[in-house]
């Protein structure tokens, strides 16, 4: 049963032939997907017809490896910018909604605790749709009534950042409160009797205690705007995201240049999952 | 003085928080429920009308999809905390201690990675000249390739695949805290596994269990790429007829109504869900 009690051995094989199978589940497709990004074939599909690299790095008439893949490599960048200022302003309302909830009290404080999760529970389709209904309504009302056209209401970059920013907010707040509770209010206390004012204590004293969950927090924001696609499916303009440039992709026809673009993305996503737990054991 | 600070620091801190909740979550949300209630009439105006939830009700095509993309939502549910429950235990109960943390990362990597590329690499093994199909041609069990992709099965599995982490974790972290001592005293006393399994692991689990299930049902019911391409033209998911009103007929008014029941289902099951199992949202989110 558990590691302390006897168990039969069939008991024992069963599970951990259970547990291989499992794993094996969950890493088939993605190294299916590295393997087919190296092989000298039109199509990502097997026979193996040896190894190449030019899914990457080729330029020629028949095949166009990522990096001179220009189409893919701007809705990269887009992506890198789009997932830059989402979490730049994640992070701070983020912040300023831990010290809210942790620290200060107020009326309606549980209310509005139940809105600042709600994010959580609303399916990503259906933010995106009401973001992209509200920004619409407020264009058109700023068009009748001032004659103003403004860029920010119309489906695109900013309104992206916006949408990503409204869901990834609450994981912000969720990873900073919990280390906030940890924090030592004595620490605040020492510091004002010393003269220092609320500002100076938070600057000081509790950004630098909350830094590591900032720096995880960070780079969950990060990957999860950069990888967003039911939000900004409905809110993106002529700017297309990674997820949304690849979506289009592989619906109609895929070729190995997807698979150069997950084996790079599988990497980089590893890296920062590794990076992000070494913080997060270093934090505790 | 302090007390001036005190005021200040309070209003530094809700003034960004209010605006965000407000102008992105609530008032976004307000427009989608009123957006709903009205249609455009001859005249290119918007006027009141229930016409779009009507439209919904007197379609079967309409209330069948939204029917099955519920049932199916609870049956990807059901299937990931049969698949996890196992995992989560073998992990926290059985597994020598000193390969509990490498099992750990290994078990949460693939699911950092876009859930486009997931779903990307289950279609080059499944689809009719994937790999899957490859092998088997190769080992001679088969001998015309099988189209595996867009059939419901597999847009099941792949439902289940991209939602499995969500229940994992949060099981393996109320399995943690299950003292071993209970179940060695059930064992002592005669118990077998099935008992201890129905007596001592899932009642002690189920705040986790239903943690995961809500987080697995929301996502699975809101998704729109998994079931769009492993599920291809007869997949039949409500988020695509959301989607098909918004972006190819352009008729907004019908897509909010949509949208409203889809928050609805949403905002039932998650509210059952709490209710029945007499846990609270914040709770859960911890």
């Amino acid at each position: 049963m558990i590691r302390t009690l006897p168990t039969s051995k069939t008991y024992n094989r069963c599970f951990k032939l259970y547990i291989v199978f499992y794993f094996f589940f969950l890493f088939a497709p993605l190294f299916v997907t590295c393997v087919l990004a190296f092989n000298d074939s039109q199509f990502p599909s097997l026979p193996w017809k040896g190894f190449t690299l030019e899914w990457f790095t080729a330029n020629l008439p028949q095949r166009v490896g990522i990096f001179n893949d220009q189409i893919n490599l701007d809705s990269i960048w887009v992506s890198f910018r789009v997932a830059f200022f989402v979490t730049l302003l994640s992070l701070a309302v983020g912040t300023c909604a831990s010290f809210l909830f942790e620290q200060e009290d107020f009326r309606f404080k549980q209310g509005l605790y139940f809105l600042m999760l709600a994010p959580l529970v609303v399916p990503g389709v259906i933010l995106g749709i009401s973001i992209l209904l509200f920004s619409n309504t407020l264009g058109t009302h700023f068009e009748t009534s001032w004659n103003l056209d403004v860029e920010l209401f119309r489906p695109g970059f900013w309104l992206v950042v916006l949408g990503q920013f409204s869901f990834i907010a609450t994981l912000v707040t969720l990873v900073v409160s919990a280390r906030l509770r940890k924090f030592d209010r004595t620490l605040e206390e020492a510091a004002m009797n010393l003269g220092a004012n609320r500002f100076e204590v938070i600057w000081h004293i509790t950004l630098k205690f909350l830094r590591p969950a900032l720096i995880g927090a960070g780079a969950v924001a990060f990957l999860m705007s950069f990888e967003n696609f039911n939000t900004t499916l409905f809110l993106v303009g002529y700017e297309a995201t990674l997820p949304i440039n690849l979506y289009l992709q592989v619906r109609d026809g895929s070729t190995p240049v997807i698979n150069a673009i997950s084996f790079l993305l599988i990497v980089g996503t590893s890296l920062l999952a590794l990076l992000n737990l070494y913080f997060s054991r270093k934090s505790k | 003085m302090l007390k001036g600070q005190k005021r200040w620091g309070l209003f530094f801190f809700l003034a960004p928080v209010v605006l965000w909740l407000f102008v992105m979550i609530v008032l976004p949300h307000i427009d989608l429920l009123i957006m709903s209630f009205r249609i455009e009439n001859d005249e290119g105006q918007q006027i009141w009308s229930l016409k779009n939830y009507l439209n919904f009700f007197e379609e079967p095509i309409y209330w069948l999809t939204f029917a099955r993309t519920a049932i199916y939502s609870i049956l990807v549910t059901f299937l990931t905390f049969v698949i996890a429950l196992p995992v989560a235990f073998y992990i926290t109960k059985v597994v020598k201690p000193k390969y509990q943390g490498f099992l750990l990362v290994l078990l949460l990597l693939p699911f950092w990675v876009s859930e486009l590329v997931r779903v990307y690499g289950w279609m080059i093994l499944l689809r009719e000249s994937g790999v899957i199909n490859h092998f088997l041609l190769k080992a001679g069990l088969l001998k015309q390739p099988i189209e595996m992709l867009y059939r419901d099965s597999t847009m099941i599995l792949g439902l289940v695949y991209t939602s499995m982490l969500f229940m994992v974790v949060p099981i393996i972290s109320v399995l943690d805290s299950l003292d071993n001592s209970l179940i060695e005293a059930a064992y002592d006393l005669g118990a077998n596994m099935w008992t201890i399994l129905f007596k001592i692991i899932i009642p002690h689990a189920t705040p986790g269990i239903v943690s995961g299930s809500i987080v697995v049902f929301m996502l699975t019911l809101g998704n729109y790429l998994t079931p769009n391409l492993m599920g291809g033209k007869n997949s039949l998911w409500f988020t695509e007829q959301i989607y098909n009103q918004f972006i190819a007929s352009f008729n907004w008014n019908q897509g909010s109504a949509f949208g409203f029941l889809l928050l609805v289902l949403s905002s039932i099951v998650v509210w059952l869900g709490l209710k029945l199992t007499r846990q609270n949202l914040k709770k859960v989110v911890q």
